[in-house]
């Protein structure tokens, strides 16, 4: 079972584990689990949330158990392959299921509020100004019988009361501040007459024109040139640092998130596979999902004389997961286990202060294989 | 743009010239290559039981002995600069644009034509007013209820609207409200100027015909569009603006679903302003419709020559106001 799973059967010991390092400090000393409000300050806290949708074919459980933690200022990437969940989560934390057939359950924590039971109205004046969200593909996401400017001055003038003039100087202001040359012309233009990078800056413009305290970027560099990746990569990092949001990046690409994140949470199949902070997740892995993931990344810093190593298989089908671990079909060290991965679900247990995973195998086994088999990263 | 609409308009005026030379060839040149006599072709121009003199004296008249690009200039210019022609023995004037002269019914063919159009234009205004707003508020209620009553029995009336042909539909609403109820008592056309209120009275049954088929039409192009953009990437970036679920709606939703229903509905609406024959039919309406028939069934050549020129007449400038149009609304269109 996944951590999450403690926390409904109010057990404190399988809570702590999804708690953040503060937290888990602060639950040591005496608390007993505040299931009642945010067990923390922090900016943003997603305790056992599940998003299912009941289909004709039965139901998906698109995230399912998920649980982490976001202090301001820092950054979380959350990482995994498609339909591992990663999108699902972060629209859920906006309120995008709203209105569909989604069922959700557990909680989420933005700044003490909790927002999976509020009212849709008061998630919807959250959302695009406390908390707001960076999409894939620029060009789709951008609306094509609209130009720039109109659709960023839109999302200023929902949750501020100014004339149109006022928000047009803020939207020329937010352009320029992306790093949109001629911003004053520029903002009349349709999403077509701007670039890929320049459509990515300007819905970053557009997600920061009400100053969000959290920022979701979901694969905000996928559908970019490599070149402009890094631009768009930094200019999140420096308004971060500006505007001191709490951000998530969700990406499949380890490369992204080895830059910005502080901690980071690995998906597999809906739940969280692995979870600690960038260091314990690079340098100490433990699960062999992140294993494969770290092996399929290509490197620079290294010779490399073998090719990359993919990992096996494909991602399982959310209606028929895996019995057991899910990822045990696709591991090379699931045998290792005496038949468990097939049978049990690995409960998200601490391996060291903060670090977080999922997995059968014992610290000794884990040992014998990485030092045989797994590179470490220096 | 302007030299978009310039060059717009020259490949309109092409496009007319093509279609005149189309009829003309079918109506005289056709003939001639099946091996039909001049005379025998006159023939068809005069009415019942001709005599040897009316015959020659049409031959005469349109030129047929002429090589047929003569003939055909002849009705160009017959077009541009008006005709006279000796039926019988008085001469008539035809003014331009003189769309030729029927032998049959002793009368030029533009002026039967002119008095038809506002009736047909009454009828197809009203009726797209109609089709276009129930239409297009039905499909999106069906596309954002999908699945639940309100859809399923709207996409079934919807269903029935496109297969029921309108001298059903049409015979069904004269027989309920025309005279088992008596609401639209006459259905006979009263000009707008003479008396508004009349002639809206006495058009509703036929807009309602009308707009059922087409209204049926557009509610599924609604629906489907609907359907589809709300899947799109730009809906969700509405939504996470925090934008209300109305406005996500109105504003983003339906700007991108109603571009296409707007060329379609201008290519429908040119369409049937040259004749909307079906339900003049049923309802007796003096349109082109209805003139398009009598000169079909009179075998009047050179009605029929005139209604066709008529018709592709609104149709070409249907489809040039639709591409200005499209090129208007979508900014995707490069000029």
């Amino acid at each position: 079972m996944a951590a999450g799973s403690g926390a409904r059967d109010g057990s404190p010991g399988d809570r702590r584990t999804v708690l953040g390092r503060r937290e888990r400090a602060e639950l040591r000393d005496g608390g007993t689990g505040a299931a009642l409000g945010p067990a923390s300050a922090a900016m943003l806290e997603v305790r056992d949330l599940q998003i299912h949708f009941p289909t004709d074919d039965g139901l998906v459980k698109a995230v399912d158990g998920v649980s982490f933690t976001l202090e301001r200022g820092k950054t979380l990437g959350i990482v995994g392959e498609s339909g591992s969940g990663k999108s699902v989560t972060s629209m859920g934390i906006l309120g995008l299921h709203h209105g569909t057939r989604a069922k959700i359950s557990g909680q989420i924590w933005l700044d003490g509020e909790e927002l999976v039971g509020a009212d849709p109205a008061r998630v919807r004046a959250l959302r695009g100004s406390k908390m707001s969200m960076i999409f894939q593909d620029p060009l789709s996401s951008l609306h094509p019988y609209f130009t720039v400017g109109a659709q960023i001055i839109e999302a200023y003038l929902i949750h501020n009361k100014v004339s149109k003039r006022e928000a047009r100087a803020h939207a020329i202001e937010m352009l320029d501040r992306v790093g949109i040359p001629q911003a004053a012309s520029r903002v009349d233009d349709y999403p077509h007459q701007f670039s890929g990078g320049m459509r990515q800056r300007a819905m970053i413009a557009m997600a920061l024109v009400n100053d969000p305290e959290l920022l979701i970027a979901d694969e905000p560099t996928t559908a970019l040139d490599v070149t402009v990746q890094a631009q768009i990569l930094d200019l999140i990092s420096e308004l971060q640092a500006e505007y001191r949001s709490a951000v998530i990046i969700i990406t499949h690409d380890l490369g992204v998130v080895a830059e910005l994140s502080d901690d980071i949470l690995v998906m597999y199949a809906g739940k969280a596979a692995e979870y600690g902070s960038a260091e314990d997740v690079f340098d100490r892995a433990a699960h062999p999902y992140t294993w494969g993931l770290l092996d399929s990344m290509p490197r620079l810093d290294e010779e490399r004389t073998e090719r990359l190593k993919p990992i096996r298989g494909t991602p399982p089908s959310l209606i028929n997961v895996p019995a057991g671990c899910a990822f045990h079909p696709r591991c090379n060290y699931a045998k290792r286990t005496g038949g468990r991965s097939e049978t049990t679900v690995p409960t998200l247990h601490e391996l060291e202060p903060g670090h977080l995973v999922a997995c059968h195998l014992t610290g000794d086994q884990r040992r014998e294989i990485r030092g045989d088999e797994i590179t470490v990263r220096p | 743009m302007i030299t978009f609409i310039i060059r717009r308009l020259i490949a309109t005026v092409f496009l007319l010239v093509l279609v005149s030379m189309i009829t003309f060839a079918i109506f005289f040149l056709l003939p001639k290559l099946g091996g039909q006599t001049t005379y025998g072709l006159a023939t068809e121009y005069v009415g019942r039981n001709p005599t040897r003199a009316a015959v020659l004296q049409v031959e005469q008249q349109l030129g047929l002995n002429r090589p047929v690009y003569l003939q055909y200039w002849h009705y160009l210019s017959a077009i541009v600069a008006g005709e006279h022609y000796s039926a019988g023995p008085q001469t008539v004037y035809c003014p331009p644009p003189c769309f030729g002269y029927s032998f049959k019914s002793q009368q030029p063919v533009w002026p039967q034509m002119t008095s038809d159009i506002p009736v047909t234009a009454s009828l197809a205004a009203g009726a797209a007013v109609i089709w276009l707003c129930s239409g297009v508020t039905i499909g999106v209620i069906s596309a954002l209820k999908r699945g639940q009553i309100v859809d399923r029995l709207s996409m079934g009336i919807a269903l029935a609207g496109v297969s029921l042909p309108i001298f059903f539909t049409g015979q069904i609403a004269l027989a309920l409200f025309s005279y088992k109820w008596a609401i639209f008592p006459s259905v006979q056309y009263v000009g707008i100027t003479s008396n508004p209120l009349l002639w809206a009275k006495n058009l509703v049954l036929p807009w309602i015909t009308l707009a059922f088929l087409y209204a049926a039409l557009y509610a599924r192009l609604t629906r489907a569009g609907m359907l589809e953009t709300m899947g799109e990437d730009y809906i969700r970036t509405a939504r996470a603006k925090g934008l209300p679920e109305r406005k996500v709606i109105a504003k983003h939703a339906l700007r991108a679903v109603l571009t296409p229903i707007v060329t379609i509905f201008g290519l429908d609406l040119g369409l049937l302003i040259g004749g909307a024959i079906l339900t003049e039919i049923t309802y007796s309406l003096h349109g082109l419709g209805w003139f398009t028939i009598q000169a079909i069934q009179n075998q009047d050549f050179p009605e029929i020559m005139g209604v066709v020129m008529l018709a592709a007449f609104f149709i070409v400038i249907a489809n040039m106001v639709v591409d200005i149009l499209y090129a208007v609304i979508d900014p995707r269109v490069r000029l």
